[in-house]
């Protein structure tokens, strides 16, 4: 798994660590975490999709929109996502083209888990290492 | 962090423990919670000690555990004039909190029936992952609910006219402006009143069990007023609404702290002026999703009415349905207190902490007046609640302000590890407690093992003497959402 929960962080909430060779791979691990917390990922199908167009100042605000644009489709929508093709560019702010597939929220079939309120910005990291990079989320239960 | 005992219940941390500290810190807890509080716990505290127009002390209460930006159990009162507003000191869930119901209803009659009640709650409560409600709104109805709260809840036939003054700011907050509300928030939470969300937020079927009331006066004034009477408390806020609001302004603060010169020790703390633009621009829209809370805990409750008169054949005023009272614990409000001598309007922050007006404030409404605030505190789905009531020392001691649950002592992965939801149903089971839940998962998260014991942090409440004990409740019905 290109993500793990992280024990004892923020105790009531659920913090992850994402890892990719790239930024896009980086970003499609946190929303796959994201969305491990919602459901059993297993159990969700990409039947349907959606496009997804973000800017942001910086790379740390780009993650954080990213991720609260997928909660807020969570209630808006009704929908969760499973497979992710992301594109990432940087140019006089970085800018975000996604496209994602997953499925509606059905009581009956999905293996739900827990809902998200919202990504927070408490000890919020993404940065470069030797393999790439790696970003770190609390979000909020 | 060294903290210093300086009475019995209070611990504080010196303004020089940190660099940037305005104020000291202070943590309530007896010794033994003192000593389990978690070390997040004291590097949030002091954090909000720094934030600018911050007063007297930042404190934590007994129940405090390490969350996101403000410890849960936070409180932070800052000048109106010179302080900021921080969505970060309120949290996502604005106006999560508890309502309590009363019934007419004892366990006996209840028991046999348990099951089935349950079960019925549960479907006509929707909880769990972006669930809707069945209250279908247009977006100006949605908008004039944002500013009416439960009142425009029960005008439209969902309540009674005596429930509003059975809430604190009678379920409606003013100073609400939709226009500072984004179309995201509202397509987010159109649909979800009269819903329960997830994580730690449940409804339950409780009872007063005879050596559980404290003070019978005050219990009495409440509506407690037999043995083995069964009582509905439930926990939860204003959905998806509330915590896109708290997002959109999350990112919006980010650029506006550094307008305003404001450095932070966590981002999660971001924060604007009071009285900037986008300091009430939040506070408005902030409102917005309280009064929202406020109207989905009343749908919520017209459902419990409509389950209750179904299963017991009987109307719901007649089972004596009613409200004993509704508080916020995630907020922030302009109040007034005495500051070194001086009377000063401040913006109160309670992040997972319950307001504790004394008897004869004001601000109560006239069926409480001389009782003081009913505080109702929720415990673990294993453990139990109280009903506590204000007191003049919170008054002085802590900006009108107590605990609000059991507060966790372990992490969400980690209590998964130690227990499988299945087997903890069971166990609860065979304890008389009858559960349902939208996911095992989520109820092995909420285990009370997971939480510190409720009693304990009740006692450290009423020692220092910021609320005091009415009534112990006990579960042995549970809806986890």
């Amino acid at each position: 798994m290109p993500y793990r929960f992280l024990e004892d962080v923020a105790i009531a909430d659920v913090a992850f660590e994402a890892e990719g060779r790239t930024l896009p791979e980086v970003f499609e691990a946190s929303a796959l975490a994201l969305t491990e917390v919602m459901v059993d990922l297993d159990g969700l199908s990409p039947v349907l999709s959606r496009e997804i167009t973000l800017t942001a100042e910086d790379l740390e605000t780009l993650l954080f929109r990213w991720l609260a644009e997928l909660i807020y489709l969570k209630d808006s929508a009704c929908l969760l996502f499973c497979r992710f093709q992301i594109a990432i560019r940087e140019g006089t702010e970085w800018e975000l083209q996604a496209t994602v597939w997953g499925e509606g929220i059905d009581y009956g079939k999905l293996p739900l888990k827990l809902d998200v309120k919202a990504v927070t910005y408490h000890l919020f990291v993404i940065e470069q290492i030797p393999a790439g990079w790696r970003a770190r989320v609390v979000l909020d239960i | 962090m060294e903290a210093k005992k300086i009475a019995e219940g209070i611990w504080e941390v010196p303004r020089t423990a940190k660099e940037g500290m305005l104020v000291p810190a202070r943590i309530y807890a007896t010794d033994k919670l003192f000593k389990e509080m978690d070390q997040g716990v004291f590097e949030q505290v002091t954090n909000v000690a720094c934030l600018p127009g911050i007063q007297k002390y930042a404190i934590c209460m007994p129940d405090g555990h390490w969350g996101y930006g403000f410890p849960i159990g936070g409180v932070a009162a800052m000048d109106t004039k010179t302080g900021v507003i921080s969505p970060g000191g309120i949290g996502f869930d604005i106006n999560c909190g508890m309502r309590l119901i009363r019934t007419n209803l004892i366990e006996a009659e209840v028991k046999p029936k348990l099951r089935d009640l349950i079960d019925r709650l549960f479907h006509a409560v929707p909880c769990g992952v972006g669930t809707k409600g069945f209250l279908k709104l247009k977006e100006d109805e949605f908008r004039e609910i944002m500013v009416q709260g439960a009142q425009g809840i029960i005008r439209r036939g969902y309540g009674w006219p005596e429930d509003a003054e059975r809430m604190e700011d009678a379920g409606r907050i003013p100073g609400a402006d939709p226009a500072k509300v984004s179309p995201k928030a509202t397509s987010r939470g159109i649909h979800q009143l009269g819903t329960l969300g997830s994580g730690n937020h449940y409804l339950e079927i409780q009872v007063v069990y005879p050596g559980n009331v404290y003070d019978a006066d005050a219990a009495k004034a409440m509506g407690i007023d037999r043995d083995f009477q069964v009582v509905v408390m439930f926990h939860c806020g204003s959905r998806g609404f509330g915590h896109q609001v708290g997002t959109d302004y999350l990112d919006l603060f980010g650029p506006a702290m550094k307008r305003y010169g404001i450095t932070i020790r966590d981002r999660e703390l971001a924060c604007a002026p009071f009285a900037s633009p986008e300091g009430q621009d939040y506070f408005k829209a902030m409102v917005c999703a309280a009064n929202s809370a406020f109207a989905n805990r009343q749908m919520v409750t017209h459902r419990i009415r409509e389950v209750f008169s179904d299963v017991f054949k009987r109307d719901a005023r007649d089972l004596g349905l009613d409200i004993v009272y509704d508080v916020t614990h995630n907020i922030a409000k302009i109040e007034r207190y005495q500051v070194n001598g001086e009377e000063k309007e401040l913006l109160v922050h309670r992040k997972g902490a319950t307001r504790s007006f004394p008897p004869g404030h004001p601000e109560l409404a006239e069926r409480y007046r001389a009782t003081g605030q009913p505080v109702i505190i929720g415990g673990s789905m294993e453990t139990g609640s109280y009903l506590l009531i204000g007191t003049a020392k919170a008054m002085e001691e802590s900006f009108g302000s107590t605990c609000h649950g059991s507060g966790r002592t372990m992490s969400r992965t980690a209590a998964k590890k130690k227990v499988h939801g299945r087997d903890l149903l069971q166990r609860m089971e065979q304890k008389g407690i009858y559960v349902r839940a939208a996911s095992f998962a989520g109820v092995a998260e909420e285990a009370g093992m997971a939480y510190k014991d409720i009693s304990d942090v009740v006692e450290a409440v009423e020692t220092l003497g910021i609320s005091k004990k009415v009534v112990r409740l006990q579960p042995i019905g549970n809806i986890k959402g």
